[in-house]
């Protein structure tokens, strides 16, 4: 009995030190024991993340966002989804912070410390969009296992750092380099040291673009821990795997990077189209570069009643990975007829575009509002879910929301 | 003296009883009050230095706790296999991964076998079988078609 009263009473207490009352038995509890007690209970606190972002998994954290919460032009960080494959480093030591350039194409290995990257490299900012290739994946069927993400996992914050191309040419890179590797402080869930929870990598010419960063910010802050404090390559229009968090080595490889999850199936789409269910064998799959057109309505959120009087003005983002968008357009009548919204040019490359309409609607009634880009190559959204995969990924459907005339 | 004064005097004499009796009364309540609250601090003092990790023992308290039909702390459906997948599922990774997820049989199976492959699961013996019997019972595919209708709309005034 004695025993619960204790335990009920420090669960308040941590929720009391949440609340900023005074914290009872505050003397029984070991000075840093609350701490820990808060961050195993609550993400959004230990993350700084709204309230609303769902918790699709808690070891590792995986979180994701909703529509309504990406409105901003630059998705801020409590807005933005949390991806791991593997436990978030702790004890980080910035001054022995070091990140290692080696692998079979580069010249000679070097290491730089966090102060060499920020002081010996001219420093850029850009805004990125990072999208998890399996964003959609709630929606294949059959299922395909991972975690369910819905629409969340997409996000497009502005990031500074240096250039990756301008770090490789400080290191000098053989010319038979085709591949670079990234590892990182995170580990593995099993709890082995031998084994990296993630380690991909992009081609050399996507390391060469200039927007391709070795960032220190994020939105003019330090990248938060969860999004790879203190150092993180950020590869805007691939997935967002490939965009390394705690970044502590590049390999400059003589062939596709053979890290964890860049090979099996992990990030791999079939090169031919399959059925669904179809098994794929390993050599006739591919990895996934640039992420498919795209685009989400931020304003209203879903489930918006208003009076048939009412004008409704949308909102909201188009990407297209490598690629820009040329049109996004709307339907009110599930496809029937299109119109066109107002879109806006990039601010740079790999930076989502803000779309928005004004609606009048013909009667009273439930009405669903889809969302559809076109991207410079004339492909469009798919309004079904598009071609079956193994391991769901680049579900690009047109994203929808409900709403009702009344 | 007359026979009210002596009534009123009786009552007085009364009344002083009275209020000794709700005193000392009033004191044993305060002291026993005092007492329980001292015992309750002393004993949770020391258990707070005994259990230093009394978030597990929290956890081992409900354990076993089944409610509308799904085990609280983890979330899994209640049914045969439960505790043997609670035991052999979530010591590497969470529940949600499991729970969030919908396979059919071979693909548990495969599921299984890739961790055994690459993620240091171990070797699951006997209890494989009621394992995937649990997981392609309570977590098997729904038919979704090529897209769901939109569920758990949240109305609202749009302002």
């Amino acid at each position: 009995m004695e025993r619960r009263k204790f335990i009920q009473g420090t669960s308040l207490a941590s929720l009391a030190s949440l609340l900023g009352v005074s914290i009872v038995f505050a003397n029984n509890i070991p000075e840093n024991y609350t701490l820990v007690a808060l961050q195993e209970t609550d993400p959004f606190a230990l993350f700084k993340k709204n309230k609303q972002m769902i918790v699709l998994n808690d070891k590792p954290w995986n979180i994701e966002t909703q529509a309504h919460l990406l409105n901003d032009k630059v998705t801020p960080n409590a807005a933005m989804f949390v991806r791991n494959n593997g436990n978030i480093p702790e004890n980080i030591d910035t001054k022995k912070w070091e990140l290692t350039i080696d692998g079979e194409s580069v010249k000679q290995e070097k290491k730089y410390t966090l102060q060499e990257l920020k002081t010996k490299f001219k420093q850029y900012t850009y805004q990125l969009t990072l999208e998890c290739g399996g964003n959609g994946r709630s929606e294949f069927n059959p299922p395909a296992k991972g975690n369910q993400w819905t629409i969340g996992a997409v996000s497009c914050a502005r990031y500074t750092g240096i250039r990756l191309k301008d770090l490789l040419e400080d290191v000098g890179i053989k010319s038979n380099a085709v591949y670079v590797g990234y590892h990182a402080a995170d580990t593995h869930l099993s709890g082995d040291p031998s084994k990296e929870p993630i380690s991909r990598g992009v081609p050399l010419y996507k390391a060469l673009q200039d927007e391709t960063l070795i960032a220190f910010k994020m939105n003019g802050e330090e990248i938060p821990l969860v999004h790879g404090y203190p150092l993180r390559l950020v590869v805007g229009g691939f997935p967002a795997s490939a965009s390394g968090k705690w970044l502590t080595r590049l390999s400059i490889r003589n062939k596709v990077h053979d890290g964890e999850k860049m090979t099996g199936s992990s990030y791999k789409v079939p090169k031919n189209p399959v059925a669904p269910n179809e098994t794929v064998k390993e050599e006739d799959m591919q990895i996934i570069e640039s992420m498919p057109v795209k685009s989400l309505i931020t304003y209203p959120k879903s489930g918006a009643t208003f009076p048939l009087t009412k004008k409704l003005a949308i909102n909201g983002h188009a990407w297209a990975g490598e690629l820009a968008v040329i049109k996004v357009d709307y339907s009110i009548d599930f496809g029937s007829t299109w119109k066109t919204c107002d879109l806006k040019t990039a601010t740079n490359k790999f930076a989502w575009q803000h779309f928005s309409a004004e609606i009048t609607f013909p009667q009273k009634g439930y009405y669903e509002i889809w969302a559809k880009a076109t991207d410079t190559n004339g492909v469009a959204q798919p309004m079904l879910v598009p071609g079956w995969n193994p391991k769901g990924y680049l579900n690009n459907a047109c994203h929808r929301i409900a709403v009702k005339v009344v | 003296m007359k026979p009210e004064d002596i009534f009123k005097k009786n009552i007085k004499t009364i009344r002083k009883l009275l209020l000794s009796f709700v005193l000392v009364f009033l004191m044993l309540i305060g002291g026993l009050f005092f007492f329980i609250r001292n015992e309750t601090t002393k004993n949770t003092t020391i258990e707070a230095i005994e259990s230093s990790d009394y978030v597990e023992i929290s956890k081992e308290d409900d354990f076993d706790k089944i409610e509308n039909g799904i085990h609280v702390a983890t979330g899994f459906v209640e049914g045969d296999g439960l505790m043997l997948v609670v035991q052999n599922c979530t010591s590497c990774h969470s529940a949600k991964l499991v729970t969030q997820n919908r396979m059919s049989k071979e693909k548990w199976l495969a599921t299984i076998r890739w961790m055994q492959e690459s993620q240091n699961l171990w070797d699951l013996g006997v209890n494989e079988a009621p394992i995937l019997d649990y997981l392609s019972t309570y977590y098997a595919p729904n038919q979704i078609g090529r897209r769901a209708n939109l569920t758990d709309i949240d109305w609202y005034e749009l302002k």
